[in-house]
């Protein structure tokens, strides 16, 4: 098997991010950053797969040059290589343009066996990045895994949630995984880690390193347009009706003759 | 009060008082009503490096001193002080192998209690042999190449959970203090076996048990120090452990202050924060001034024996002494700033009391601690 590698995202730690309503941007003045809480499951499970496997686990961050303490925190916890992608020309990044500039990073960085990243980001929740980079580097991927069964020389078997309950799925190697809560609890951060951590190189991508076609990254390489934040409107609570299951189904077959030739 | 600790021990305080509030607060109260010794905590604080802060850097720990471990045991006891024991009770076991053992010895035993793999108890006191320690009735017999061991120890923490022990027993009866050895047991020889567990007031998540042995053979190579040597060791140990039981004492006392502050602020009576009123404002501001004094004579203490000051029994003595001392009082009046709901179990506050009460009793009643001062008073006046 070779290395594991686990893309993070430092966020605002608040869970009440304020939005600019004129920008539709995230306001994040005044806000303590801290690694995405998704993606600590995803450290937490590279380094078990390090211990068990005896591989590396790297950890890759794409952002402002402070998104380096994130990276430092991971180390902390057993990681043991650390790149930041950083560069003016990845500001305004799109989830694409955001997966295709990570999947070139994964490409300078090495050979891998698995990817590992949180089922979505605490600030933006769009879950796109993580299948975005397999489909920019051309893997298998499984989201929602909850379980890593097992992983032989060239497959690995996982447990997938699903609104239900849980798919067994086999792929081949290598392959991204996006990963939920449910999969580990990850661990505090080691005296030793964290004396590591202090001193650990972090290795610095730019835009020239990992030759991006322009167009691609940044503003100029995102689609996507926020028209409008909003909060949903709360969906409003069924109906129970109880007693005898007879009564009960008459009053539905009613009600629903009712509401559909009303 | 800034006590210009070090990067590395502001590192570990910070760190302890992390795994404190996010993994030790939470489960608490569960662990003081099942009484089940806390393995995913001491799993915790393994993966941590805390079991190591104060193991030297060849032994596979951080090089700290006994302040390292005095930070760690009170920013551990601020969540809970009966779990806290399964670490403090782990040096208690660890230190007189760290003052007395052999380079093998250490090369043999303290990787793993450095790395929380394994976590070791000390068993000195005996049924008959309490504060009058030169009453222990277990015997050590040398036969060839090893000792056999025969006896009870009791009220031995992380008794029956620990891998590594090391116990106290008497070679030679008729020399009296002179006739104790101190053996280093590991858990699984032939004839060492664990009695009843102890249903205690306070510090429940803490297993106690009997140490029973029974014809139980120990090679020589485990003899710690050498024969004869057990009160020495038992002394020594005690002088540089004591500013860790105090810092318990310490941390149960901090963390009582901090619940009933909290509580003051949020208790309403008369239309008012009951803290607005001087009567609480006046308990509140004793206990916090007897807390801070009480960390200001254990980190002193501390310092003088990581700075290698050779005799420290009256400091260790005192610091005990006061800090346990602070705790009763503190956790008590932390109790009374609750009411009511500091006499029920859905608050925190009796728990502290609970807790605290062992730490006047254990490693030297305060009784004792006041005779170790004493005695040394005298001594110096005849200098």
């Amino acid at each position: 098997m070779n290395s594991v590698i686990v893309c993070i995202k430092q966020v605002p730690e608040t869970t009440d991010v304020k939005i600019n309503p004129e920008t539709n941007t995230l306001v994040r003045e005044g806000v303590k950053s801290i690694i995405n809480p998704f993606d600590m499951y995803a450290i937490e499970e590279a380094v078990r797969l390090k211990e068990k496997f005896g591989v590396k686990a790297i950890v890759l961050s794409m952002g402002p040059p402070q998104a380096e303490a994130a990276l430092r925190e991971a180390i902390s916890m057993g990681a043991d290589e650390a790149y930041l992608a950083s560069d003016r020309a990845f500001a305004g990044s799109d989830t694409l343009a955001t997966s295709y500039t990570l999947a070139k990073a994964i490409k300078k960085i090495g050979d891998f066996s698995v990817i590992l990243c949180g089922k979505q980001a605490s600030d933006g929740d769009t879950a796109q990045v993580g299948p975005g980079i397999s489909t920019h580097l051309d893997i298998p991927q499984v989201t929602y895994v909850k379980k890593i069964e097992e992983i032989k020389e060239n497959t690995a078997r996982v447990e997938r949630m699903t609104e239900e309950g849980f798919e067994i799925l086999e792929c081949p190697l290598p392959c991204l995984f996006t990963v939920v809560k449910e999969i580990n609890e990850p661990r505090l951060p080691s005296l030793k880690g964290i004396m590591k951590s202090k001193s650990a190189k972090i290795h610095l991508l730019t835009a020239q390193m990992l030759e991006l076609e322009e167009d691609r990254i940044g503003l100029k390489g995102s689609p996507t347009q926020v028209v409008k934040i909003f909060s949903p409107e709360r969906r409003k609570g069924g109906e129970i009706y109880s007693g005898a299951a007879e009564e009960g189904v008459d009053k539905l077959v009613a009600i629903l003759k009712k509401e559909l030739y009303a | 009060m800034d006590y210009l600790l070090t990067e590395q021990q502001v590192m570990i305080r910070d760190l302890c008082r992390q795994i404190a509030q996010e993994k030790i607060a939470p489960v608490a109260a569960e662990y003081d009503r099942s009484e089940e010794f806390p393995w995913p905590i001491v799993k915790a604080l393994a993966q941590a490096d805390i079991f190591g802060v104060s193991v030297p850097v060849e032994y596979g720990g951080l090089g700290g001193g006994v302040l390292e471990t005095c930070i760690a045991t009170e920013e551990l006891s601020r969540a809970c002080g009966g779990i806290t024991l399964c670490f403090a009770a782990s040096y208690l076991g660890l230190d007189p192998i760290l003052l007395f053992g052999t380079d093998e010895q250490k090369k043999k035993y303290l990787p793993d209690l450095a790395s929380g793999k394994k976590i070791a108890a000390f068993a000195v006191t005996e049924p008959a042999a309490g504060s009058d320690a030169s009453a222990i009735q277990t015997t050590a017999k040398k036969k060839g190449d090893h000792y056999v061991l025969n006896g009870l120890k009791h009220f031995i923490t992380n008794g029956g959970d620990a891998e590594t022990y090391v116990v106290i027993a008497m070679t030679d009866k008729t020399k009296g203090a002179r006739g104790a050895t101190a053996f280093i047991l590991e858990k699984g020889m032939k004839g060492f076996t664990f009695g009843k567990k102890e249903d205690k007031l306070g510090i429940r998540a803490s297993s106690t048990r009997e140490l029973i042995f029974t014809d139980c053979e120990v090679p020589k190579e485990n003899v710690l120090g050498r024969e004869g040597l057990g009160f020495i060791v038992t002394m020594k140990t005690f002088d540089v452990s004591r500013p860790g039981v105090a810092s318990q004492a310490l941390g149960i006392a901090a963390g009582a202050l901090d619940a009933a502050t909290k509580y003051a602020k949020e208790r309403v009576q008369f239309g008012k924060p009951i803290s607005s009123f001087q009567g609480i404002q006046w308990m509140l501001a004793d206990m916090a001034t007897q807390v801070e004094a009480a960390r200001a004579l254990i980190y002193s203490t501390a310092r003088m024996i990581d700075a290698g000051v050779k005799n420290v029994s009256k400091e260790s003595a005192m610091a005990k002494l006061f800090a346990s001392d602070v705790a009763m009082k503190v956790t008590t009046d932390a109790v009374q700033i609750f009411g009511g709901y500091g006499y029920i179990k859905d608050y925190p506050a009796e728990k502290y009391m609970r807790d605290a009460k062992i730490t006047q009793i254990y490693e030297g009643t305060n009784q004792i601690q006041r005779s170790i001062i004493a005695l040394q008073l005298i001594k110096e006046m005849a200098k």
